[in-house]
């Protein structure tokens, strides 16, 4: 065969076949057109790497290589990357691609059932960085931590790659639709009463219209939906209060009073993007008359909001009812009782003051009893429903997502499941464990997997089916207020996956494409004669408008639901992971590395506790224990957590991987964690009590955290905080007693050392309305190419982060009164302390009072972070950029052919390379590297500005940080130009320099951080 | 050396003492004697020897004081030339000329040239490194560099040929002449 | 060796004559018969390992990155800065003793400069081997010299490290030349010496002719001195810009007005700690009792105490100045040097350098060779430690508390620490034994001083002339 591949691969031959062609004709490779025999054994079997894996030699190797170079050219044409040609760009459309000048297309990223949108930027042909859509409902521009890392999924070595069958054989997607297509046909005959199908919740419109199709033609078939973090609870609680299985939708832009009850709504609770915005801006202060919002929290577990509260309680979750009963009873007009009356009788004078301006959120986990309370106080305190509306459910979860599992385990178990498909999910790692759902899987005779990684549940299925990211496949989704978006491909699927609604049209209906599938679903809802225009349209933004879910009218229906008391003693709280979640990013290393927020905690869950329960049982950070519940000991790592309930353990899910992804898997420098879910029982879900844990070991396990907990100290003037009272009466937040240097104290040197009169960058960051949910820190990640670098150099100080968010607490550690959130990166000192002492000039001061740092020119002596007093320059301790270290350590051996094993994946670094940024430099090993103010947007915008012969507007450059960031915290902008909302900051009496005593003159400035307590309560 | 076929040419006229004391005691009657070309040599510094054989060179200090003013200037050049002149950069604020920073650079320079001329400046001065000289076939005279001291009268001196038999007053040691 | 030798006024012992001394130093060199003797092999051969650790673990560094040793971000300075400081101190006693004292007319340094100015040079081999190592790319450090090139970019000469390059490449010539105009008249007197068909040539090329004139003493000697002249600024000056790699920076604790003059006497101190733990072994292995004499021991035993008092008032301002200041970054940074993790650190260096040595204000002790050689061992590891307390110590506490990381040396930071040891001890051993340990011609011109001296006595004190001007090199007053 090597002498036909010669004939066969010679380009003259392939030239020759493509200019017989007329019209456009697609192709995915040349040996495609070569009409080799590679590619006919590809079509029969749709299997192309068997012959080239086991029988590639070098020269073959490098003869492929030679060509792919070849063509690689091609891929500049989008017809040919993305195999159609029906994509609108956001942007007005170019004719042709322009080399060096990104696309951008808007798509739909998926959380947990709900869709957030997000437009994505694509260099050649690959996308590259993810960016909030400004049409989008929910995050109107902004983007989290999830959707700003799921780029990274994409190029994912790990992602499974391929059809493969029980014993980890690879086969094709032939072999899979002959073996299962007959499973089907024997069950259309008894209506499907053997078939089963499990997923996870979805809002797709096309993926309900397929299932409900199924449903019609295999009646006695059943679909259960699963999710171990889902929202049952919620829907169960407007069942309770109203009757009806009903979603809540929040609106914070008119809230004047918020109370969270254990609520999490600024980072994972649908509509969080929307939530977090809102919030920040009925909170922002500008200017003295200025008002702001007031938020009361009741937090177990620490968290975002709780950290950003006015009033704050650390109430253990099972204690929450109590609290939500006593609000009621305030609110309803009754006198509270049990815990914390006096001040829930004030918060209920608090909320009351405000009709249709207050609101009452609780968490997600919390039982349907708070829930239910939770809406009825909403409904008394909105009459007009000013701050909340019902509507729908978005998701096509029942509200007994629990029930559904157990229902399917038991006709498991009672043999009545003769074939089940799983349409992504990993039920046999994140089941309740009382359920056995591996078990019970097992007596299924065929069973089939359908996900991105060939995960617990695929190993114990007997065929995993590769499934296409979202970026490489078509579909549509609902946001949090059921608005219908779409998701578009922006590339051709990497490796051979399929969509869900893809595979369910092969398997149920007859094989269609995506796309179809998704503009039928579209063409029923909108009259045939506008279809075209609005579907054009409906592309071009991503977002089909006033799809949104309409109000459902609800009124409070029966009584005052009984909440449990609280459990006695100690008690274990189930919670998804701040980043992992329910271990469905376990693969992400960006997400893994990026430290929790208070807890600062990297690579790893953790046996988290309050100060005080730690003293009692005699614990401190890194030990080990044995959690026992329900008489399943698991081994954790202790970490004590200020401002965490006493008397409870909170352990977060997502971790203690077995199969999925190297990164997930990795226990690297005991990285991985352990695995909540194995403690998880479907009678509490959420939380319930704890035997004493057992010591296993003292300080036996490091945890890599990226920063200790800090109080801040008074004597230095880093953090500025206050109340709005103090505010009022100074508005600089700023004691004298701090007072280090005067700001017009003079430098003996010349202000300008060259005479310009050009743009001048700065910067300033709103800690009053910064969040602290890390979504700038990612973004920054995606832009500027920032390396992984594992647990282990996490662990040294080595972490890479630009921007980092630091997290300090005011008053007694046990429970602080304050918690602030500071984000730090580079702040371009006019007068920088590196620049003079880096013996090579390897970091200088640019015209436009940019820090630079030249890593072509620079040596490495690290001088320059020592002399940084902000500490936020990062080096290349080793050669991150090349040598992925979760990536490179070790490749699951999962493709088998033949029997025989083979390493098809240990190309990944390849794969991760096409995600970088073409245009920032990748650091190599030796190099010190730090932020830019993303240099590479502000020259692309003057270029831009320059071509339409203007000066760049203000507002039109955004630092990746900045573009990420839901409250809009971070604003950049020329700080020469007094007219720029920048300078008008920099203006703000509470913008002040950090460290300004040094004389560093840093250009990047912080806004101090505000509260507004309520008066009438002392605490 | 043996006399060659054609008339050899004389280097010097040498006596050897046992003692530094007895070297300055003959080196200054020669020199009262009126010999002028006299040359001594001894296995360490003789204090006075220099001048009690009428030798007279302050050439060192000034090869260095040249060598060192050269290091200076072209250490402050250097410095002033990169920094301000050929590549001026914005670094950390300071000013293109910040004289106080260049001051190290300079002082070392300084040093530097200023050694490189004491020490080269004594080599090329007396004529090192020479392998061979006529000195060398001077009988015994590799002691000269250990325990025995000589003097020398060397063939450029008018008084040459009364050489002989004035240093063998001087000494019972045998006077040895030696060819160029 | 012996713990107790009577403090003799002599500074060179028993019958000496000329031929004596060429038979004492000189044949050490051209007899090797005489290195037969057990401790030579052993330590040598124990450096010699310890040098092929150091070539591992640059090879491995070479390969992996900085990332091999404990820096971090905010240390980003470690071991490596460490050893460089530590070794560039102890070069300077040498130069002090065969530069400053020869300018002081302190006849004694003679027996000794030789043998210091041979541990300068190879301590700055040592310290050499740090700040070219420590950069992340090793492979373009020529980058800190100023050359032209089609970069067209030449080094930032208001940056410390680049005063450093010139001060220690200044002093590293400087110290070489001082060294090898010494050797040739040595070389001259083994050439004579030497029977060996291979040694003669050899010899005869580094004496560079050499004939021991008149005329070349007196210039040799005008040279000498001025050399001796140029090297005492220049030692004093590189200490000095070391120092301000810290002192010029911003970071607390390193930002201290009363380095330089610290720092200079600390580099003596360690210096003179690190002769007197080389030269007592050495002296009793090669018998050279009678020219190293109990009364230099004394000598150096009291400049060490001298300067220990200057670094450990150097210690008590450091604190009382932060404490003074009211800066609260100081006062942090001293509260964490004293109780801090690394307290262990700060503690036994003030024992090791503020304590131990004032033992040496006993005559009795300063005469107990192992008391001696006790504390100069003391004195090494504390100046050591002095640095540690400042480099990474300071580094671990920040402007901002979040930066606050905790600095780990790991195994390759030992391994390297060790191997310049290694490479130390293998240069000082190889020089023992190839060439001449003490200054034969100076030792010869002391004799005959000291001889004059004595007539001069017994005569009753008849005035000899004196040159004043021209007092050569080691003479006495």
């Amino acid at each position: 065969m090597d002498t036909k591949d010669t004939q066969s691969l010679n380009l003259e031959a392939l030239r020759a076949k493509l200019a017989g062609k007329t019209g456009r004709r697609y192709w995915r490779s040349m040996e495609q057109i070569a009409e080799t025999d590679e590619f006919k054994m590809w079509v029969e079997d749709e299997f192309p790497n068997r012959k080239a894996i086991l029988e590639l030699d070098r020269r073959q190797l490098l003869k492929y290589m030679g060509a792919s170079m070849a063509l690689a050219g091609l891929s500049g044409c989008r017809q040919v990357f993305l195999g159609q040609d029906k994509i609108v760009p956001y942007v007005n459309q170019p004719e042709e691609l322009v080399p060096g000048r990104p696309l951008y297309y808007a798509s739909t990223f998926t959380h947990a059932g709900y869709g957030q949108g997000v437009l994505v930027e694509q260099h050649e042909g690959r996308p590259t960085k993810i960016e909030g859509n400004p049409d989008h409902p929910e995050n109107k521009g902004t983007s989290d931590h999830w959707m700003q890392a799921s780029i990274l999924s994409m190029y994912d070595p790990d992602r499974s790659g391929s059809v493969t069958t029980k014993d980890g054989e690879i086969g094709t997607w032939d072999g899979f639709f002959k073996k299962s297509r007959a499973a089907i046909a024997s069950q259309k005959a008894k209506k499907g009463a053997g078939l089963r199908i499990l997923m996870e919740a979805t809002s797709s419109p096309t993926l309900i219209r397929q299932l409900a199709a199924i449903q019609k033609s295999l009646p006695e078939a059943s679909i259960h939906v699963w999710d171990p973090v889902n929202r049952d609870n919620v829907r169960q609680g407007s069942a309770l209060a109203l009757g009806k299985d009903l979603e809540p939708v929040y609106n914070f832009e008119n809230a004047q009073i918020v109370v969270s009850l254990d609520a999490d709504f600024f980072s994972s609770m649908p509509g969080h993007l929307r939530y977090a915005k809102d919030f920040a801006n009925a909170r922002r202060v500008l200017g003295a008359e200025a008002e702001m919002n007031r938020l009361y929290a009741f937090e177990s577990t620490p968290g975002l909001v709780g950290a950003m509260a006015d009033h704050r309680w650390s109430v253990k979750a099972s204690g929450i009812g109590e609290i939500a009963k006593g609000l009621y009873d305030a609110v309803s007009g009754g006198t509270p009782s049990g815990p914390l009356a006096k001040e829930l009788a004030a918060i209920a004078a608090d909320l009351k003051g405000f009709p249709d301006a207050s609101i009452v959120v609780p968490g997600d986990h919390q039982p349907a009893a708070v829930h239910a309370l939770a809406q009825m106080i909403n409904l008394l305190l909105n009459p007009g429903r000013g701050c909340v509306k019902y509507i729908e459910p978005v998701t096509n979860a029942g509200a007994f997502s629990d029930l559904s599992l157990k229902e399917l385990v038991d006709e498991m178990n009672a043999g009545k499941v003769e074939a089940i498909m799983m349409l992504g999910g990993n039920p046999v790692y994140d089941a309740p464990a009382d359920l056995k759902f591996a078990e019970a899987l097992a007596k299924v005779p065929f069973k089939m997997h359908h996900g991105k990684y060939v995960d617990e549940t695929a190993m114990a299925c007997d065929w995993h089916l590769p499934e296409t990211h979202y970026l490489e496949e078509w579909g549509d989704a609902r946001a949090y207020d059921g608005t219908v978006t779409f998701v578009q491909p922006v590339s051709y699927p990497l490796f051979e996956g399929r969509s869900k609604i893809e595979l369910l049209a092969a398997l149920f209906a007859s094989p269609t494409s995506g796309y179809d599938l998704v503009r039928e679903t579209y063409a029923a809802t909108v009259p045939a004669a506008e279809f075209e225009s609005s579907w054009r349209k409906a592309l071009h933004v991503g977002v089909a408008r006033e799809t949104a879910r309409p109000a459902v009218t609800a009124t409070a229906v029966g009584t005052q639901p009984e909440v449990g008391a609280p459990v006695p003693g100690l008690e274990i709280a189930f919670r998804s992971e701040p980043h992992v979640f329910d271990g469905r990013y376990s693969n992400n290393g960006w997400l893994q590395e990026l430290p929790r927020p208070l807890t600062q905690i990297t690579w790893e869950n953790a046996a988290i506790i309050g100060v005080e329960t730690a003293k009692r049982l005699k614990l401190e950070s890194e030990d080990v224990i044995e959690l026992k519940y329900g008489g399943v000991p698991v081994n954790a790592p202790v970490f004590v957590q200020p401002g965490h309930a006493e008397d409870q353990v909170t352990v977060h899910f997502g971790y203690g991987r077995t199969r999925g992804g190297s990164v997930a898997t990795s226990t690297d420098f005991f990285g991985g964690g352990f695995n909540a879910f194995a403690l998880r029982t479907s009678k509490a879900m959420s939380f319930d009590k704890l035997e004493e844990p057992r010591k296993v070991a003292s300080k036996a396990h490091p945890i890599a955290t990226t920063q200790l907990h800090h109080q801040i100290e008074d004597d230095r003037d880093v953090i500025r905080s206050g109340t709005l009272t103090e505010y009022r009466k100074n508005p600089s937040l700023h004691e004298e007693a701090h007072h280090g240097g005067s700001p017009e104290s003079k430098s003996l040197y010349p202000d300008n050392i060259f005479e310009f009169n050009g743009p001048q960058w700065g910067m300033t960051i709103d800690m009053n309305v910064c969040i602290g949910c890390n979504a700038c820190a990612v973004a920054c990640q995606a832009e500027n190419n920032i390396s992984v670098v594992g647990k282990e150099q996490v662990k040294n100080g080595r972490e890479m982060h630009w921007i980092r968010i630091d997290r300090y607490y005011m008053g007694d550690l046990a429970n602080p009164d304050e918690t602030v959130f500071q984000p730090i990166a580079c702040v371009h000192c006019e007068k920088a302390p590196c620049e003079p002492v880096c013996p090579v000039a390897a970091t200088v001061h640019s015209h436009e009072g940019l820090n630079q740092m030249v890593y072509n020119r620079c040596v490495g002596t690290r001088y320059c972070s020592n002399n940084c007093p902000y500490k936020v320059r990062r080096y290349n301790y080793k050669n991150w950029s090349d040598n992925q270290k979760q990536f490179m350590d070790r490749i699951e051996p999962i493709a088998k052919i033949g029997g025989n094993t083979t390493t098809e994946k240990t190309n990944g670094i390849a794969l991760l390379r096409m995600l970088n940024n073409p245009d920032v430099t990748v650091r190599g090993r030796g190099v010190m590297e730090k932020c830019t103010y993303c240099v590479q947007r502000i020259n692309n915008v003057r270029i831009e500005a320059k071509k339409a012969g203007r000066e760049p507007r203000d507002g039109e450059i955004l630092t990746a940080c900045q573009q990420s960031c839901p409250t809009q915290a971070i604003v950049f902008g020329n700080v020469a130009d007094p007219e720029s909302q920048v300078s008008k900051l920099r203006k703000d009496p509470r913008s002040y320099q950090l460290l300004r005593e040094l004389q560093t003159r840093p250009r990047t400035s912080h806004m101090g951080r505000l509260r507004n307590p309520n008066p009438e309560i002392t605490a | 050396m043996a006399p060659g076929p054609k008339k050899a040419v004389q280097h010097a006229v040498v006596v050897e003492f046992e003692t530094p004391e007895q070297l300055l005691k003959a080196a200054n009657q020669a020199r009262e004697a009126g010999f002028t070309k006299l040359e001594a040599y001894s296995p360490f510094p003789i204090h006075g020897l220099s001048e009690a054989i009428g030798f007279h060179d302050e050439k060192v200090p000034w090869i260095v004081a040249i060598g060192g003013l050269t290091g200076a200037l072209a250490g402050m050049a250097l410095q002033i030339y990169v920094s301000v002149i050929d590549y001026p950069m914005n670094v950390g604020g300071k000013p293109l000329l910040s004289l106080p920073a260049f001051i190290p650079v300079t002082f070392e320079c300084t040093i530097l040239f200023a050694s490189f001329g004491a020490v080269f400046g004594m080599m090329a001065l007396n004529g090192l490194p020479r392998p061979h000289h006529p000195i060398f076939d001077t009988p015994n005279f590799e002691r000269a560099s250990q325990d025995r001291f000589f003097l020398a009268v060397e063939a450029e001196d008018p008084k040459y040929s009364e050489a002989q038999a004035f240093l063998g007053g001087l000494t019972t040691a045998t006077v040895a002449e030696v060819a160029a | 060796m012996a713990p107790k030798e009577p403090l003799n006024d002599e500074l060179i012992l028993g019958q000496q004559s000329n031929a004596t001394l060429d038979n004492t130093i000189g044949d050490l060199v051209l007899d090797q018969k005489k290195h037969n003797n057990k401790a030579w092999v052993l330590t040598f051969l124990v450096g010699f390992g310890m040098l092929h650790l150091f070539l591992a673990s640059v090879a491995w560094l070479l390969y992996t990155g900085i990332g091999i040793w404990g820096n971090n971000i905010p240390s980003g300075w470690g071991f490596d800065i460490i050893n460089f400081v530590w070794w560039i101190g102890i070069g300077h006693a040498g130069t002090l003793i065969s530069a400053i004292l020869l300018l002081m007319r302190q006849q004694w340094r003679n027996s000794i400069n030789r043998f210091a100015e041979a541990m300068t040079i190879f301590a700055v081999i040592c310290a050499a081997q740090y700040p070219l190592l420590h950069t992340g790319r090793p492979w373009v450090a020529y980058w800190l010299f100023p050359y032209p090139n089609i970069l067209a970019m030449w080094p930032q000469f208001r940056s410390p490290l680049i005063w450093d390059v010139f001060a220690v490449n200044t002093y590293a010539t400087v110290s070489v030349l001082f060294w090898l105009m010494g050797l040739i008249p040595d070389f001259a007197t083994l050439r004579d010496r030497a029977t060996n068909k291979i040694a003669k040539p050899i010899l005869g090329i580094l004496s560079f002719g050499w004939r021991g004139s008149a005329r070349h003493w007196h210039r040799y000697e005008q040279a000498y001195l001025l050399l001796a002249g140029l090297s005492t600024p220049l030692v004093l000056s590189v200490h000095t810009i070391v120092s301000y790699d810290f002192a010029v920076s911003i970071v607390p604790g390193w930002n201290v007005t009363v380095f330089p003059p610290y720092f200079v006497a600390g580099a003596v101190f360690a210096g003179f700690a690190m002769v007197l733990l080389l030269i007592i072994p050495i002296r009793a292995m090669y018998s050279l009792k009678d020219l190293v004499t109990m009364r230099h021991i004394d000598w150096m035993a009291k400049i060490m105490l001298a300067t220990g008092l200057i670094v450990f008032y150097g210690y008590i301002l450091e604190a009382f100045y932060a404490w003074y200041s009211g800066n609260p970054y100081e006062l942090k940074l001293l509260q964490w040097r004293f109780t801090g993790p690394y307290w262990p650190a700060y503690w036994l260096l003030i024992f090791f350098n503020g304590i131990v040595p004032q033992l040496m204000w006993n005559p009795k002790w300063r005469q107990n060779l192992m008391i001696v050689w006790v504390v100069s061992m003391g004195v090494t590891i504390g100046m050591w430690l002095e640095r540690f307390v400042i480099i990474p110590i300071s580094l671990t506490v920040n402007y901002l508390p979040s930066s606050d990381r905790m600095y780990i040396p790991t195994f390759w930071d030992f391994a390297m620490f060790a191997g310049t040891i290694g490479l130390f001890v293998t240069l000082m051993f190889l020089f023992v034994r190839f060439a001449p340990i003490i200054n034969i011609f100076e030792m010869k011109d002391l004799l005959h001083k000291l001889h004059q001296e004595k007539q001069r006595k017994d005569k009753g004190g008849k005035p000899e002339p004196e040159a004043p001007a021209e007092v050569p090199a080691g003479a006495g007053e």
